[in-house]
């Protein structure tokens, strides 16, 4: 038996007072959990502490909450890690952000999470006619959604999506995972229609700025900022070009490092607003978006920030160079289907003799979760080690 | 140390003192750079959000190119640049059936990619891991004292963390407040350390990618800083060149100064303000150099000490 410090946010909107902190001592061996601890505290110290759990094993999805400022299931951290992490020693647990505080580590799942997960429609709506007997799925549609059938239903993402924080109207990561679920399943009868209404929602799929927390903070590997990829990428698919220009900057982005081989930031701009191609900046969205940002540009220019030859011609690659680059864009955009790898699903290759003993691991290897929550395996090593 | 040096895009582009002021700082850490200048954009995960398969090629060419310049080690001076092609390179590296394709796609070009044959690191975690900052401290001639220095790191670089081998033994998410220690400055912890500046999402979202710079360079002044840091030229683009717009949708005056990593490095080792660059970011940074006499040291925060 070890004794840990907690300090836990205490807050009770009724009592009208201010949020506070308050410590706790606790004994238990180092490899029992935060949520452990905390309970051990509510039982022999304070019995008003506020702390929603079921489970304690990682599968209910109840016990979020912010320790030392990251957001993690309770029941899922061990005290011995969250000590080495504390600042002063002392293990800190908030209740989780971006939702309101109902009572100390209580947030209000049912006005952010679930009534996000509404937004979505999040169930599937079937094919006409309805066959006289299941419906029939090909087998790797369905091991492609796995990773976002994973979900418990926790919103750890929800409570560390830093797009979510300045923009509270975001839909989120839980629930664009929730909806390439639907999306990614061939059994739903309007994926179009899904993917539409995401894309064009100003507060859509193309709101998330790619942070990564939202993978971070997931302790199951759904990895939702990888789905809201996958959900851009089909939207790509199905010609959706949404008024947020989230299609259009992609395709603008795309198209130039193929033109130059380098990203050509001038030209990136104008055309994410008004259209892929060197027109793209006549268009009038994109003049009212120069007019916006002319300050900046006039500044840039007179400080010599941006040489006005690159600005406007951008910079390339070599000829050779370029040619090299642009065979890697034909062969592989001219592929019958995309490929994707995705190492929750296919794992990793337990030794690297070749390629006859790889790789096509399917989700049968995918049952052990590690800390991580990489329910593949585990990397044996990060590439940059 | 001789290495393979891919300065990126941005760096070329839009913010040259980046990459300008690199060039200046390598000989002063003994630092050879043999510039991948045939090598293509890293696809900063746009590549990757069109088409998985293309950006792990573009990335595998890279690293290809890295190769054949025979250094094991390809340095990079890019947040974005990091992150995006340590994702590409996660994915070669885990699959043998996988990176044969790619490298399949490659050789016509008589390039290819061998797992563990390529270590790409970022300046900042060359600074620390390899050069090491003892050594930095010796050769600083110009300690940034009173410099009240915020470190922003910009996502790509300490997200996720496995795949960025960050963990107590290699605390990649502290390097920066070290390296600023290292260079004798303050570090200003503030809220926004970790977070996002918003980049992404300014096509598609002005607002919120603008409210999020905002932020957090007001909680960096907030807390006292003199500056920011970051070793993310994308960051830098919504945090400096960005700034005067984000002033208009957060509400607040800023006028924040944000240094390239390398412009830090080089007024510690003394190099002259002009030289690296200083002159030309969109906010002047008048409360980290004083130009009449050019000396560096938190110009403002020792005027605002007078009072
Ligand atoms: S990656 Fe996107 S969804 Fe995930 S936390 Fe960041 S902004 Fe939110
Ligand atoms: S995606 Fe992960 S973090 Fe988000 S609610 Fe589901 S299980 Fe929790
Ligand atoms: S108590 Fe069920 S997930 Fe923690």
């Amino acid at each position: 038996m070890s004794e840990f410090k907690l300090r836990l946010r205490r807050y009770d909107p009724e009592s009208g007072s201010a949020p506070y902190w308050a410590e706790y001592s606790v004994d238990l061996e180092g490899h029992r959990s935060v949520l452990e601890g905390i309970l051990q505290a509510k039982g022999e110290t304070d019995g008003s502490i506020g702390i929603r759990c079921s489970c304690r094993a990682a599968i209910c999805g109840s016990c979020g909450v912010l320790i030392n400022g990251k957001t993690a299931l309770a029941c899922h951290t061990h005290l011995d890690k969250a000590a080495r992490h504390a600042k002063d020693g002392v293990i800190e647990v908030e209740p989780m952000s971006n939702m309101p505080v109902i009572k100390d580590l209580i947030v209000d799942m049912d006005a952010v999470h679930w009534k996000k997960q509404q937004r979505v429609t999040p169930w599937l709506i079937n094919k006409e006619p309805i066959p006289e007997r299941e419906y029939i799925a090909p087998h790797e549609s369905m091991v492609d959604i796995t990773q976002s059938m994973a979900c418990i239903q926790c919103g750890a993402c929800v409570s560390s999506c830093l797009s979510m924080e300045i923009d509270p109207l975001f839909v989120g990561p839980a629930a664009l995972a929730k909806a390439y679920r639907f999306v990614g399943d061939p059994r739903d009868a309007q994926q179009y229609e899904r993917l539409k209404d995401l894309a064009e929602d100003p507060h859509g799929m193309y709101d998330c700025t790619h942070c990564f927390n939202c993978i971070e903070a997931c302790p199951k590997g759904v990895a939702p900022m990888n789905q809201i990829m996958r959900l851009r990428r089909v939207a790509g698919d199905h010609e959706i070009v949404d008024r947020n220009n989230g299609h259009r900057h992609e395709s603008a982005f795309v198209t130039l490092v193929k033109d130059y081989g380098l990203l050509h930031e001038a030209e990136l701009l104008p055309r994410s607003y008004g259209g892929d191609s060197w027109f793209g900046k006549f268009h009038p969205n994109a003049g009212k978006e120069l007019l916006d940002s002319l300050p900046v540009v006039v500044k840039g220019l007179m400080r010599r920030k941006m040489n006005p030859k690159i600005a406007l011609f951008g910079h390339k690659l070599p000829k050779d160079a370029l040619g090299e680059v642009q065979r890697i864009f034909d062969t592989v955009e001219s592929r019958p289907a995309r490929d994707e790898l995705n190492l929750y699903i296919k794992g990793y290759d337990e030794d690297d003799s070749g390629a006859q003993d790889s790789g096509a691991g399917g989700p049968e290897h995918a049952n052990n979760a590690p800390d991580q929550g990489q329910p593949g395996q585990e990397p044996e090593e990060s590439p940059v080690r | 140390m001789k290495v393979a040096y891919w300065p990126g895009c941005v760096s070329r582009g839009f913010t040259p003192e980046l990459h300008g002021s690199m060039a200046k700082v390598a000989p002063l850490l003994d630092m050879e750079l043999v510039e991948l200048d045939r090598a293509s954009c890293c696809g900063a995960g746009v590549i990757a959000e069109h088409s998985q398969e293309l950006a792990d090629t573009l990335n595998a060419r890279t690293f290809a190119l890295a190769q054949q310049t025979g250094q094991p080690m390809m340095m990079n001076i890019c947040s974005t640049c990091q992150g995006s092609q340590t994702e590409c390179q996660e994915r070669l590296d885990a699959n043998a059936e996988y990176r044969e394709r790619i490298n399949a796609t490659l050789e016509p070009d008589g390039l290819r990619y061998d797992k563990g044959e390529v270590l790409n690191k970022n300046l900042l975690w060359l600074l620390v891991e390899d050069f090491g900052l003892d050594e930095l401290r010796n050769r600083v001639k110009r300690p940034l004292k009173d410099l009240k220095v915020g470190p922003f790191y910009g996502c790509y670089i300490i997200r996720p963390t496995d795949r960025l081998g960050i963990d107590e033994e290699k605390p990649r998410d502290r390097y920066l407040h070290m390296l600023i220690e290292a260079l004798g400055g303050t570090v200003i912890e503030y809220a926004g350390q970790h977070k996002c500046c918003g980049f992404p999402i300014i096509t598609m979202n002005k607002e919120a990618s603008l409210k999020q710079a905002a932020r957090h360079l007001g909680d960096a002044l907030d807390a006292a800083a003199d500056c920011l840091v970051t070793p993310c030229p994308l960051c830098h683009l919504n945090l400096d060149l960005q700034q005067p717009l984000a002033e208009r949708y957060g509400g607040r005056d800023l006028g924040l100064p944000v240094l390239h990593l390398p412009q830090l490095v080089g007024l510690a080792l003394g190099l002259d303000a002009d030289d690296l660059g200083l002159a030309r970011h969109v906010v002047k940074p008048t409360t980290v150099v004083d130009w009449s006499q050019s000396v560096v040291a938190g110009v403002g925060g020792s005027q605002s000490a007078g009072w």
